[in-house]
């Protein structure tokens, strides 16, 4: 007898084949979905979704559980797990290991019954409504891009492509682990330095918690070592009261902090920076760059604000250029911070709308959402700043609702909440 | 041919419960799922932070009230608070009521795998 299917190798009784397939249907049916619904086209359509980071993965579980399973959704990404930005900082610090923060995609695939297709998008068919992928072409009734940012070596004078010993760490990851084994060799009273581009970036507050971080690993096992920030901006962008409390307070002597420090010339041999000040030389030198809008939303031209980044409908995350394409997360142009908890708000908000677009009705026209970030300054102490975000639709954008704000002080007991947040957050996407 | 009739009837179920879903609460219930990243997911928190499912409205409303005037201390919550308006609060204490308590997932840890 034959196998009859791909999910075994090995010959298989009537009996058998039966059970696997009632498996299968029955886990198809989970959301109690008329059977027509499963065998041919989804009543709702279908939503290609390229990226499972934060924001593309709670796309497709709220697409899944508000449309009650009437929209079919396809993911895209080429990565074979979740690794959490946010607290990657503290592997750096040594108080967490990037083991706590990898985690799988099998569970949320199951639970939310969604299409998963391990690979890259090489290009968009706007007109046909396709993507391709390395393997095919794929077609989508509205398509949405999550894929986080891309990194612009081109702005970076004397590195105008990455250099292998020259971590950015701005993705979780391999370079993470690469970053905290050379704060580790570097021998006690060598420089730390790391680079801060102008412009919007990835997580606002965190090349400052990364100064605490590793000045918290230096105080303990380097103490004589020195953490130099060249920040590009002219002042510090994100929680800076608070960071100037670590800075001057239990890292000083620690911690440089250098504003209006752009890179005139970097040498990447030398691991030498010149700006207009001075010229710094590091022992271990962490290069984050300048950002922009993730790869398949350049090649889908639609980034469309200096090149940069995606100008959107905060109604409905739809590209201003194409209305069935919608995006979210980091590669928007928003004036919003670009963290964790605004992906997974903006990608809700999209779900959201995408269904009421499907089932022809008006989406909500004035979201509101929350934001809350912590950042860590040691091993326990956080701080955060929390908003929430209304839609103005005179300006057209999501704009912070009065009675926002900071911490007065980092804390043990934020400590805890940032932890509580990290959790709750990996739940909400991951399960 | 009865079972056609039978998946029409279905789509029919399918389609009217989404719209009067869509219809009561898709504003309460996106600006409710925003407050999963602390609180969990339908407010089921993994602890840490309170469990708002199944919470009890008025004592939501009184809570919320009082972070938003002040009167009642917090670290983070007045925030949030006084971000939202009354009618806000009253919807997000209502939907929260409804939502069963449930014992979250275990989150899916798995070794780095290196691949990245």
């Amino acid at each position: 007898m034959q196998p009859d299917s791909i999910l075994t190798t090995h010959p298989v009784s009537a009996t058998r084949r039966q059970f696997v397939r009632s498996v299968i249907y029955g886990g198809l049916a989970f959301y109690g979905l008329p059977a027509f619904a499963r065998a041919s086209k989804p009543p709702l359509g279908h939503v290609v979704i390229v990226g499972a980071g934060f924001a593309g993965l709670t796309a497709a579980k709220y697409l899944r559980a508000w449309s009650m399973g009437n929209l079919k959704v396809t993911i895209i990404e080429p990565n074979p797990q979740f690794i959490s930005c946010p607290q990657s900082n503290l592997v750096l610090g040594g108080s967490r290991t990037l083991d706590q923060l990898s985690f799988a995609y099998d569970l949320s695939r199951k639970q939310h019954g969604l299409h998963w297709i391990q690979d890259s998008v090489t290009s968009v068919d706007l007109v046909n409504k396709q993507v391709q992928l390395a393997r095919g072409n794929l077609s989508y009734d509205r398509l949405i891009l999550a894929p986080g940012v891309d990194f612009n070596y081109s702005k970076i004078p004397g590195m105008s492509a990455p250099v292998a010993d020259i971590p950015h760490a701005w993705k979780a990851g391999k370079q993470t682990l690469q970053l905290r084994q050379q704060l580790e060799s570097m021998p006690d009273g060598g420089v730390f330095v790391m680079t801060i581009p102008t412009g919007a970036y990835r997580c606002p507050p965190g090349p400052y918690e990364r100064a605490c971080q590793v000045a918290h690993y230096f105080k303990q096992h380097k103490p004589r070592s020195k953490v130099i920030i060249l920040d590009a901006n002219a002042d510090i962008t994100s929680k800076k009261g608070l960071f100037l409390q670590s800075f001057n307070g239990a890292y000083q002597g620690i911690i440089e902090y250098h504003n209006n420090s752009e890179i005139l010339r970097l040498d990447a041999a030398s691991k030498t920076i010149k700006t207009d000040f001075e010229t710094v030389k590091a022992d271990v030198l962490n290069v984050i760059p300048p950002q922009l809008a993730g790869k398949v939303a350049q090649v889908a031209g639609l980034n469309n604000v200096d090149g940069r980044w995606c100008e959107v409908d905060f109604v409905t995350y739809a590209s201003s250029l194409q209305a069935d394409v919608h995006i979210i997360g980091d590669s928007i142009s928003a004036g919003l911070p670009k963290s964790a908890h605004m992906a997974t708000s903006q990608a809700k908000v999209c779900a959201a709308a995408i269904i009421d677009l499907q089932t022809g009705n008006a989406p909500n026209p004035l979201p509101v959402f929350a934001n809350t970030c912590y950042s860590f300054v040691d091993n326990q102490q956080a701080m955060h700043v929390a908003n929430v975000y209304r839609y103005d639709p005179a300006k057209k954008s999501m704009v912070s609702a009065e009675g926002g704000g900071v911490s007065a002080k980092a804390s043990v007991q934020e400590g805890e909440y940032a932890q509580a947040w990290a959790e709750n957050i990996w739940a909400d996407t991951l399960t | 041919m009865k079972q056609i009739y039978a998946r029409i009837l279905w789509a029919c179920i399918a389609i009217w419960s989404l719209s009067t879903h869509a219809e009561d609460s898709s504003a309460t219930h996106t600006l409710a799922a925003s407050c999963a990243a602390c609180h969990g997911p339908n407010g089921n928190s993994l602890g840490g932070t309170p469990t708002l499912a199944a919470l009890n409205q008025a004592y939501f409303v009184q809570r919320m009230q009082g972070f938003k005037d002040g009167s009642v201390t917090s670290t983070v919550m007045h925030h949030h608070a006084k971000g939202l308006t009354t009618e806000e609060i009253t919807a997000l204490a209502s939907y929260f009521a409804q939502q069963p308590r449930q014992t979250a997932h275990a989150l899916p840890h798995q070794s780095f795998l290196g691949a990245q």
